[in-house]
This record gives C-alpha cells, structure tokens and sequence, in this order.
C-alpha cells in the first residue's frame, strides 16, 4: 500500500518537473552522485545547445537495487515522464519488453563497441540499451607499502593473503594499529554477487549457472573459493566488511588503512583527489587467480547503458539522446573526467585518455578477462538468483555454516526456482 | 450541540433521532462525509482490493494486466509425488516467510516494551515542574521529528565498525575490546535496528503517556500525600491505573507501526536474514523479485495479521477510543 502511495506521489512530482512537456523536452533519470552527476549536466548542456531540445535530470538513489524497483514500477505502469533510463549490465533481460528496439537505429555506431558488451544488451535479437561505458574491478594495491615491506603484487589469492597478513602485521608492530590487508564488498547485496563470482571463477568454480542454464555453483572448486574468502574476515578484513558495500571500503582505503582493495576503477579518480591519504601512493592489476584447475583471474563485468522507454512520448529525440550518451566523444570526456572505462576499444589508445588516466592500458587486459554475472541465462529471475547467491555467500562469510553445506542447499533453491527452464 | 449530531452519525439512525432538525443535521453530515469516504476509497480502498486480488493471480510486474486467475495457489499448494510424499509450496509453506513473521513479532515485541518503559520514565520527569520544563519538551522530541531515512542512515554511519562513533566512544571508554560489525554481524543487526527504533520512538511514546498524565486530578496525590502513601505505591495504584486509558491506545499505534515496520530495516540492514521483516520481505518479492503475486499474498497475509491483532487488542484490553475511563 504505501509503495503505491509513494509511487503516486513520485509521479505527480514527475510530472509537476516536466509539466510544460513540449514536443523536445526529454527527461533522464541519473543514480549518479556528486562528481557523477555535474558530469552528466554538462554533457548534457553540450546536447541542448547542439540539438535545441531541453533535458531534465530525475536523480535517483545511488543504490541500484532501489533504482531497479523504481524504474520497474515507472514501466510497469507505462509511465510516459522518463524518456531515457540508465540501466545497469544486468538488467537488460529483465526489463527487455519495456524499451525500444535500438538495434536499427543504432546500425551505424554499434560495431564501435565491444562485441561483448553489445550481446549482453541484445535480448532475443532485440538491442535493449547503447553502453555508457563498462566497468570492471581491479586489485588495488599500495606501491608504497609493498615496497617498503620488499614485496611484489599478488597474482594468487594465497600470495594475496600472506602479503597482506605480513605487511599489516607489520605496520601494526611500527604502531599503525588501524590497518586492515584487505578490504572488499561483503555486505549481503548485488555487490558481494561480484566479488564472490570472482572468487569462484577465478578458482575455476564456473559462473554460478552456466550460459546455457546448467546450475553449476555446487562443487568442490566454488566451495574451497568461498570458505578461503572466509577466512579473510577478522584476520586480513575487518569484521565489519561484511557490511561493507563499494563506498565503505574506498573510506577504508582512502584513509590509508587498507593495503589491498578490490573495487571499480571509479576507485581510481577519487583515490588521487587532493584530500586522499594515499592520492600517488597506489596502482592497480587484475584481481588475482586461484589455484584449482582452470584457475585464472576474473572480473565481473559490470557497466551501464542508456535505453529508451516505449513510453516515451518523443521517440525520436529520446533515441537521439541515448545515442549521444554513448557516442565515442562523451565516452572520451567520461573517460578523462570520471575515470569510467570506455566500451569502445580505439579510445583506450587515444592519447588524451591515456595522459588523464594511464592506468586504463592497464584495464584493457582486465577487462579481457571480464566474466558475465548469469542474467542472460536466468533472464527475468536473476534477481532472485542473485539474491539466493549473495545470501549463500554471506551465510558462508559470517561463519553460518561451511560453504560445502551452503553450496548444497542453494543448488536445491536454484533448481526449484528454475522448475523445466529458466 | 454540533458534537452530539456528529457522534451517532457512525450508528446510522438510531431510534433517538426524532425532532426533524436532528435528521437535517444527520444528513448534512454524510454529505461532509462523503470527500473523505471518496478519497478513502482511492487511496486506501481500491489498491488494498487490488492487492489482495493480485494475491489470487498469477501476475507479474512484466505483464500485470495479462494475470491469470490460481485461486489459493499462492498461498498453499501442494502435489503428491509417485512415493506417497506430499511437497508444499506458496507463502504459508515459506521458510523464509515464517523467519519474516518471527522477525517481526520479535521487533515490534521488545521495540515496543522498551519504548513503553522508557516512554513513561521520560514521561514522568517532564510531568514534573522544573525550570526549562518547555525546552526540554521541545527537545525531547527531536528524534521524532527527523525523517526515518535520515536517522537510518545517520545510525547506519554512526554504527560503522571503522569510522563509527558508536565504536569509538567504546573502545575509548574501555567497553568494548575490539570495533563490533552492529549492522553486519547477524548477532547485532537486530539490536541495532531496535536502539535505533527505540530511540526514534521513544519521545512519541513519552508525549502520549505525558498527554495523559497531565488529565489525572492534582488533589488524588495530595490525599495519598496526606495518608502518607510511599511515592512507588502511588504510582501502581493511582497513577497507573488512571494513566491506562492514554496509555492503551498510544501502545496499539506503535504496534501497528512496528508490525510493518519498513524503511528503518530497508536502509539500515536491507539483506540480513536476521532483521527482514514482513514488509521488507514483501516489497522484495514485489518489486525486485518477478514475484509479483507472491509479494501480493505477504502483503495481504501481513495486512489479515496486523487485522486480527487489532481486532484482538481492542477486545481483550476493552481499549476506549473515546475518551474516559474504559
């Protein structure tokens, strides 16, 4: 009941924003925060002033699962006020039948783009949304602490975990009693669905569900990948990682006190700003691999898109928008300003890119290695999916049971929610 | 005399109502009544109708329109495999579910213990004359007055195991050994969902009871002064007894907010099995799952046990809403 109050009134609100509607005037809901956000105005301004349409920023929460349900409920009720929607990697499958097909008007600009990133928008043959731009994590590591300490980046999770203990051991001995080896994502959230796909992966536990709807997630590979991750907590990690989402463990490590992170390359930016304690004092490399067979390293693929709304009533424009969000210049300006990762490969040798932000080479190869979270495969139920996934994880994390134990009974869970097919 | 026509205007005509006047004025007051009954119907009637139907379909948030009919499907079905063994499934045969209720109850039990309690402790003082007495009334209050989300989150930074207060006054002050994960560890998120409740709602529960303490007659304690009965006695056998009355009633509305209990839990420990409740778990289904029927069944169930608590409340405490002793 009160969701429906509060969806009424978010849409008299909308509305009251975009009341004198004329024919060019376009609405764009934005999670984005701060820096992210004047970002997007500006590029913004620049299509008002080469188009004469006017568009109106909607924000939203910063979290994606409250964007996710709001979006959803806007488009189940066929809400005509949001004409462009930026949408997460994941979301394609599930709300695929409420935006327009792009695939025809996007014809001349979609080769541009990594093939991968356009499949993973394509449903059924139907171009759901434009990538913004692709987002993959990394290992961030102190240069300066790892040289001090006479040790060399991690390229397994078991060097990552002595490297990590001696060197906070160490620097607690010399009194810097706050500091932590590692932090990561372990709240239970979409985001520990990231990390702990990595982990798998990287240990050559699969995907969770395979490409092609195999339920894959309960074998000895994931269950040593998860139980290792477990062990971190209250050794390299603090407890409280296990709240911790992408925004607590930056605070972690931008105060100094955290000697390895894996987070997105927003990390990066922020990280070098002038009020950060370890602005020049670190780099980034491709998350480290396992040790099972078929081990290697992995990054969830994440990423976002623009698409346009069925609803909308000026398609033509909204199209025309969505289209300049992802055309090759605001990708360029994207990737100087806000550190994000282009999803067209020829910028990631352009010069002016590469001078802002020279870790991106780097990424190129990270992001060669990027693994799909299973929302193709598990189409309108990833959610669930994922949700049953984290929670297995987080079970795990927190010492509710072993991972072996929790494996099991999410491998049930999943086989009852897939019935005969996804 | 405009109170009097009001009042049986709920009981229809009743054989009273003779003199021509009264049934003008009776009838006058359901036309006055008719935009709030119309705006009751929009905002409440139609979408509750609405979601407890949706309880019976099998609609999606994809395709609402497109439902179709399952009858109690959602609620308990089950199917009798070849060896004889019978599987149920739907909402009532939900483990999680059944944690959801339990998590629930336990909330809205020890929040609402502790709020009366403290409610009355704070309540008491205030009713006492000092100097300051308005200001610190005022005061007291602000905990209420910020939005939920706002002291959600507030708690939620002040409950941080790195940056958090919380933790840094403890270990300063020596209580604490080590920082404590509050939202994170299953063992703590659900207390800290009840400081952080109980601190908000605490200055609610103490105006109510204050409202009420201050209608009890000055010269009862004066004669108890007199038969030199111990303040503590006159508290269980005067102030007590007389105070009942307000104090049923501000208990039901904080059960009733505490049984559906939402925002706090969904910004401070959105995921934690341990802290989800009814509703919590009900918006998930609803909105992030492609449940949207099976959101609709918990919501309904969440709405028939919040129903028959009140119905039960009202009877058995003989609760009056209309003033006076019972």
């Amino acid at each position: 009941m009160k969701m429906k109050l509060l969806l009424a009134g978010l849409l008299t609100s909308v509305t009251l924003v975009g009341g004198a509607a004329q024919a060019a005037e376009l609405s764009i809901v934005s999670g984005d925060t701060g820096s992210g956000l004047a970002f997007l105005r500006s590029q913004l301004d620049r299509f008002e002033a080469d188009t004469g349409h006017t568009v109106t920023v909607v924000p939203m929460p910063s979290s994606t699962t409250d964007q996710f349900g709001q979006y959803r409920l806007w488009l189940a009720a066929g809400n005509s006020d949001i004409d462009v929607y930026q949408t997460d990697v994941i979301w394609a499958p599930q709300l695929a039948d409420q935006f327009l097909d792009l695939s025809e008007a996007a014809a001349d600009v979609v080769g541009n783009h990594f093939p991968s990133i356009i499949e993973s928008q394509t449903v059924d043959g139907k171009l759901v949304a434009l990538p913004a731009f692709t987002d993959a994590p990394a290992l961030y590591y102190r240069t300066d602490l790892l040289e001090k300490h006479g040790k060399s980046v991690p390229e397994t999770w078991a060097e990552l975990e002595t490297t990590a203990m001696e060197i906070m051991e160490a620097e607690r001995a010399e009194g810097n009693s706050e500091i932590w080896g590692f932090v990561f994502q372990g709240n239970a959230y979409e985001g520990l669905t990231c990390d702990a796909l990595e982990w798998v992966m990287s240990n050559g536990g699969g995907q969770i569900v395979e490409p092609d709807g195999t339920i894959s997630i309960n074998n000895d590979q994931a269950a040593a990948a998860i139980d290792r991750a477990a062990g971190w907590v209250g050794t390299i990690a603090p407890e409280g990682v296990l709240a911790y989402m992408e925004e607590e463990s930056r605070g972690v490590w931008q105060l100094g006190n955290a000697v390895f992170m894996r987070n997105w390359p927003y990390a990066y930016a922020l990280g070098n700003g002038d009020d950060s304690a370890v602005k020049g004092k670190f780099d980034v490399a491709p998350l480290p691999a396992g040790d099972g067979e078929g081990a290697r390293s992995a990054a969830t693929l994440g990423g976002w898109n623009v698409a346009v709304s069925k609803y909308s009533p000026d398609p033509e424009a909204a199209i025309e928008l969505a289209k300049f969000l992802a055309s090759e210049e605001v990708q360029k300006e994207r990737a100087i300003q806000q550190s994000n990762l282009p999803t067209i490969p020829s910028l990631y040798e352009d010069a002016d890119v590469l001078e802002a932000s020279p870790f991106m080479e780097n990424w190129k190869a990270i992001f060669e290695q990027a693994v799909p979270r299973p929302s193709a495969p598990t189409k309108t139920d990833y959610n669930e999916v994922s949700s049953l996934f984290w929670s297995a994880v987080h079970d795990t994390l927190s010492g509710n049971g072993s991972a072996a134990e929790n494996l099991e009974i999410l491998e049930a869970d999943l086989q009852d929610l897939k019935g005969d097919a996804w | 005399m405009a109170t009097d026509a009001m009042a049986p205007v709920g009981t229809a005509a009743t054989p009273k109502i003779r003199s021509e006047l009264m049934l003008q004025r009776v009838r006058a007051a359901r036309w006055f009544l008719v935009p709030m009954m119309i705006a009751l119907a929009i905002v409440a009637g139609w979408p509750l109708t609405r979601s407890i139907w949706f309880s019976f379909t099998d609609a999606t948030l994809n395709d609402l329109y497109g439902a179709e009919w399952v009858g109690f499907g959602n609620y308990l079905r089950w199917q009798v495999l070849e060896s004889g063994t019978v599987r149920y499934r739907g909402v009532l045969a939900d483990p999680d579910w059944w944690n959801a209720v339990w998590n629930t109850v336990r909330f809205a039990f020890w929040s609402v213990l502790w709020e009366t309690v403290l409610g009355m402790i704070v309540a008491l003082v205030l009713n006492a004359e000092f100097r300051g007495r308005g200001i610190v009334r005022a005061a007291i209050l602000i905990p209420w007055a910020i939005p939920t989300i706002v002291s959600a989150r507030m708690w939620g930074w002040m409950l941080n195991d790195q940056f958090g207060i919380i933790n840094d006054l403890g270990m300063k002050l020596g209580l604490l050994s080590a920082p404590v994960a509050w939202t994170a560890s299953a063992d703590t998120a659900m207390t800290a969902v009840l400081i952080v409740d109980i601190w908000k709602t605490t200055p609610f529960m103490a105006l109510l009871i204050l409202a009420g303490l201050q209608m009890i007659p000055k010269d009862i304690y004066e004669a108890a002064d007199i038969d030199g009965v111990h303040p503590v006695k006159q508290f269980f056998r005067i102030t007590l007894p007389l105070v009942r009355p307000a104090l049923m009633v501000a208990i039901i509305f904080r059960v009733l907010d505490a049984l559906r209990i939402f925002d706090l839990i969904y910004v401070l420990t959105p995921n934690s099995r341990s802290t989800k409740t009814m509703s919590v778990l009900a918006q998930e289904n609803l909105f992030q799952f492609n449940n949207f029927a099976e959101g609709s069944t918990q919501s309904t169930l969440l709405f028939l046990l919040i129903a028959i608590f009140t119905i039960l409340y009202i009877w058995i405490g003989k609760v009056n809403f209309e003033g006076g002793d019972r």
